[in-house]
């Protein structure tokens, strides 16, 4: 003890246990590069109203500035006939603007999600080109861009399912875990009369009932989303609520919503945390599937569910049905990549080697000599 | 092979002696890397056939990797030097060639029976399994040798519990039948890893007898040799001739066990000698305040009864019964009986963390159910607790300093962040350890450290009374004692109470001043330690003080 106290006091900080599992999963190369290539092309096609849409970013004409990308402009404003809002694409709007000291700024792509191009000069759907990258649809609408927005559809409708799934699955897996008994008993029959529901038909039903849209979807989907995860977060609420630290913290006058928060759930998030990429892309494909199938999303929107379903009723035009397919595949790969990287990221049986990205790593040997230590006892096993 | 009725001794194997003249294991320059991180290092020892030799040391001094070595089961580890078995290199035997050895000429004993067992078959369809593999005995003649070897083992009705399975046997029952296992195919060498560590004192000592025994027996027929690796120096010099003694992967002294008893040369041999917690008490004051009273206390659980009735209504266990004990300022009052006795429970009870079915806990006089509100907060902060196991007692979420001042922000609100931190700093000198600690998170520190945390952690609060639930149980013995020394120390500087639960009378012996002996629920003895294990009244302390001198 004496060793202890004499020893030179300075504070040495360690990595917060959320660090130390950040820099294990950056070792792990295929796990961080899908993480970065994910988030870039999640990144990107947020942005595609910028660089891939039917209305020119700026436009300056006979002295005016004009900005159809956040207001809708009528035809008559640019020399047009009729009051309808202008169609840019238009060889004759185009033509307008070739005056002197006018321009538009169009998009690298001129095409939005939803654009019909009434100037294609194949009929649809029309093979790859200059004008349209992948081609179009048998509506005529440009597959790249449907492709883009599609992404970014089926990308926000995982994580926002992901999310409500998530947080309905720990509060029900939390309560039952930690305060168990009864509540338990009861919850867990309700869940499985619950999860006995037939899901596919309840969500053709109501498909027929209600105006199909993004949100009735996340609404039907989320009602048995959580299910699972309950069970992985109750099992480590009743792991973690017997631990002597909870224990301790009873002793200690801790409230039980106190002990939760602080000391039960932060211990029990390893299942949630590891599963959250694999929820994505379950989500992913569940919205990809019921578009196939003409249950999911209203017609007009993009999504890669549908453009599947084109592709099948266009054999012949595989530049609609390869690149989704693709794009799908590409998708779950990384998620796949991410969450395994993540499972070995938080999986403690794999140590730590020493030397890591942390520069605090290895810090036992650093320890300043106590009594204890001079003995070894043990040591963190 | 004969026809004896007695297997276990059976005589004419072929392997008895192996090469005339060779030691039966003898373990050269024998070194253990995981990962370039040398955990066993250039160890050599001797074991002469019919020998029984003690590998001794604490946790962490590579005893039991020694072990695993022998049986070349470790995994992902470099092992180096040479270890002969009757003359031949196992290290250069093939894995074909070890898998035959394995159970057949050298065997282990395991320190878990519950874990070393496969739960889903049953005890005598795992021995017949060795034997039917080793000894390629058919089915009908190995079930036959299985019963023997578990009645041999002293296992009552060895025709019914062979078609039992793991779970249904008690512990000492299943590290009966583990044994059995060991022996079934007559090794040469039996390597026994802790074989007594889990077990409960009093079957401690009736397995270590069996083992002797055993050894005896077979030594004289075919010279088998037992390996017993273990950190409890009182077993060494009732079961081995021989000791060696490892101390962080080296071998610091061996030689015969009235020697190293007797003129012990090397100070960690010393140490671990002299790891025998002495008492240092003050007696208590005649007018010390009782402070907390357990009158008539019960703790029972509920149990699922059998069949359709369970679906109605349950029974009821009582872990606890009709539980009355007092506990007076600055008194130790320890509580001793074995796993199962209901002490833990009745710890809980105290704490008022389990209810009571029956009968009231009293702190200052007043019943703990009885607080309400602020009051019953500062109950909370003046009883507080330390468990037993210091690996899952501090949450490995929270830094050292959110782990010891959590409690001081619950209980004092109104401090703020620099006194806070000043306070923990403090109550962790007063453990032992210094500030640079405060950032740091459980799984950096020993086990020995973590219980030093966990009691600044219960020390912070400023309690009247700790309860410490088997504080000292899951560390090493020169460990256990520096803690034992720290709790004498702060006992005496604050005037604490303490309820000090243990199955381990030795250290009852020296911390407590009055002792309450459990059995099954049962308070069955209860009064000042000198006399209680001086004059035992009960027969269950009897037994329990004559395991435990056993260790003597």
């Amino acid at each position: 003890m004496s060793q202890a106290m004499s020893s030179t006091p300075r504070v040495l900080v360690s990595p917060t246990p959320r660090q130390r599992i950040w820099a294990r999963f950056r070792r792990q190369r295929l796990g961080y590069w899908s993480l970065l290539i994910f988030l870039s092309l999640f990144v990107i096609s947020a942005a595609a109203p910028l660089w891939s849409n039917d209305r020119p970013l700026v436009v300056r004409y006979q002295h005016t500035w004009y900005f159809p990308l956040v207001k809708t402009y009528p035809e008559l404003t640019f020399g047009g006939d009729f009051p309808t809002p202008a169609d840019y694409l238009d060889p004759f709007i185009k033509d307008r603007f070739q005056g002197p000291g006018d321009f538009a700024l169009y998009p690298l792509n001129h095409y939005s999600y939803d654009t019909l191009n009434y100037f294609a000069s194949a009929p649809n759907p029309a093979a790859p080109s200059r004008e349209n990258w992948l081609g179009t649809d048998d509506r005529g609408r440009d597959v790249f861009a449907r492709l883009l927005y599609g992404f970014l559809v089926s990308v926000t409708f995982a994580l926002v399912l992901t999310a409500i799934g998530t947080v309905l699955g720990i509060i029900a897996g939390a309560l039952q875990g930690y305060f168990g008994g009864r509540l338990d008993l009861t919850a867990q029959r309700l869940i499985e009369i619950w999860g006995a529901l037939p899901e596919l038909y309840l969500l053709i039903i109501f498909a027929s009932i209600f105006q199909p849209s993004l949100l009735l979807l996340v609404i039907l989907l989320s009602l048995f989303g959580w299910l699972g995860l309950a069970d992985y977060v109750r099992a480590e609420f009743l792991r973690n609520r017997s631990q002597d630290y909870v224990k301790a913290a009873r002793a200690m006058g801790l409230s039980s919503w106190q002990i939760i928060w602080r000391h039960v759930l932060p211990n029990s998030l390893t299942p949630v945390i590891t599963f959250l990429p694999f929820r994505m892309s379950a989500a992913i494909l569940a919205l990809t599937s019921l578009d196939f199938l003409g249950l999911g999303v209203p017609p007009s929107t993009p999504s890669l569910g549908e453009l599947l379903a084109q592709g099948k009723a266009n054999l012949d035009a595989w530049w609609i049905s390869l690149p989704t397919f693709g794009i799908l595949v590409a998708t779950l790969l990384l998620l796949t990549f991410m969450g395994d990287a993540l499972r070995n990221a938080m999986d403690t049986r794999v140590a730590d080697h020493g030397g890591g990205v942390l520069p605090v790593a290895g810090l036992s040997a650093a320890l300043p000599p106590t009594a204890d230590e001079s003995l070894r006892d043990g040591g963190p096993a | 092979m004969t026809q004896s009725s007695l297997d276990l001794s059976g005589g004419g194997n072929i392997n008895a002696n192996g090469a005339a003249g060779a030691a039966l294991l003898s373990v050269e320059d024998l070194s253990v890397q995981f990962a370039g991180h040398t955990v066993v290092d250039r160890i050599s020892f001797t074991l002469e056939s019919g020998e029984r030799m003690a590998l001794v040391g604490e946790s962490g001094s590579g005893k039991s990797v020694t072990a695993l070595a022998i049986l070349r089961l470790l995994e992902q580890a470099r092992v180096s030097g040479a270890i002969r078995l009757g003359g031949e290199d196992l290290l250069r035997k093939s894995e074909r060639a070890m898998r035959g050895l394995r159970g057949a000429d050298v065997a282990m004993i395991f320190q878990e029976p519950t874990s070393a067992f496969n739960p889903l078959y049953s005890v005598g369809n795992q021995i017949v399994e060795t034997l039917m593999l080793h000894e390629a005995l058919d089915a009908g003649p190995a079930r036959r040798r299985a019963i023997e070897l578990l009645d041999r083992t002293g296992i009552a009705e060895p025709g019914r519990r062979v078609d039992s399975l793991p779970h249904q046997l008690s512990g000492g029952q299943r590290q009966r039948a583990m044994i059995a296992m060991a022996l079934a195919c007559r090794p040469r060498l039996l390597l026994a890893d802790e074989p007594t560590t889990a077990l409960d004192v009093t079957i401690r000592a009736q397995i270590i007898d069996l083992l002797l025994e055993l050894q005896q027996e077979a030594a004289k027929e075919r010279g088998m040799g037992v390996l017993l690796i273990t950190h409890d120096l009182n077993l060494v010099r009732r079961f081995a001739h021989k000791v060696a003694v490892m101390e962080r992967g080296r071998l610091v002294e061996r030689g015969p066990v009235e020697t190293i008893f007797t003129a012990p040369q090397h100070p960690y041999t010393l140490k671990l000698l002299n790891a025998q917690p002495q008492r240092d008490l003050l007696p208590v004051l005649p007018i010390a305040p009782v402070l907390l009273q357990a009158h008539a206390v019960t703790v029972s659980y509920p149990m699922r009864r059998p069949g359709l009735a369970g679906l109605f209504r349950s029974a009821r266990f009582d872990a606890v019964s009709a539980a009355s004990l007092s506990v007076r300022q600055g008194e130790t009052v320890g509580v001793v009986g074995e796993s199962g006795s209901g002490k833990s429970s009745l710890a809980m009870a105290l704490l008022g963390l389990q209810r009571a079915a029956e009968g009231s806990v009293e702190f200052h006089g007043r019943p703990l159910t009885h607080y309400r509100g602020r009051d019953s907060r500062r109950v909370r902060a003046n009883l507080q607790a330390v468990f037993q196991d210091p690996y899952s007692s501090l949450s490995p979420r929270h830094t050292i300093e959110r782990i010891v001042g959590e409690g001081l922000a619950l209980h004092h609100p109104e401090l703020d962040a620099t006194v806070l931190r000043d306070k923990v700093i403090a109550v962790l000198r007063e453990v032992g350890l210094d500030r640079t600690i405060l950032q740091r998170y459980p799984h950096e520190f020993s086990g020995g450290q973590r219980q030093r945390i966990a009691i600044a952690r219960a020390l912070v609060l400023e309690p009247q009374i700790m309860v410490l639930d088997e504080p000292t149980s899951a560390l090493d013995v020169s460990i256990q004692l520096q803690v034992l020394k720290l709790l004498a120390q702060l006992q005496q500087k604050f005037n604490l109470a303490y309820l000090f639960i243990s199955h381990d009378l030795d250290v009852i012996r020296a911390m407590a001043h009055r002792v309450v002996v459990m059995q099954d629920g049962h308070i069955v003895e209860q009064g000042a330690t000198e006399v209680v294990l001086a004059t035992p009244s009960h027969p269950y302390t009897r037994q329990l003080i004559k395991a435990s001198l056993f260790h003597q």
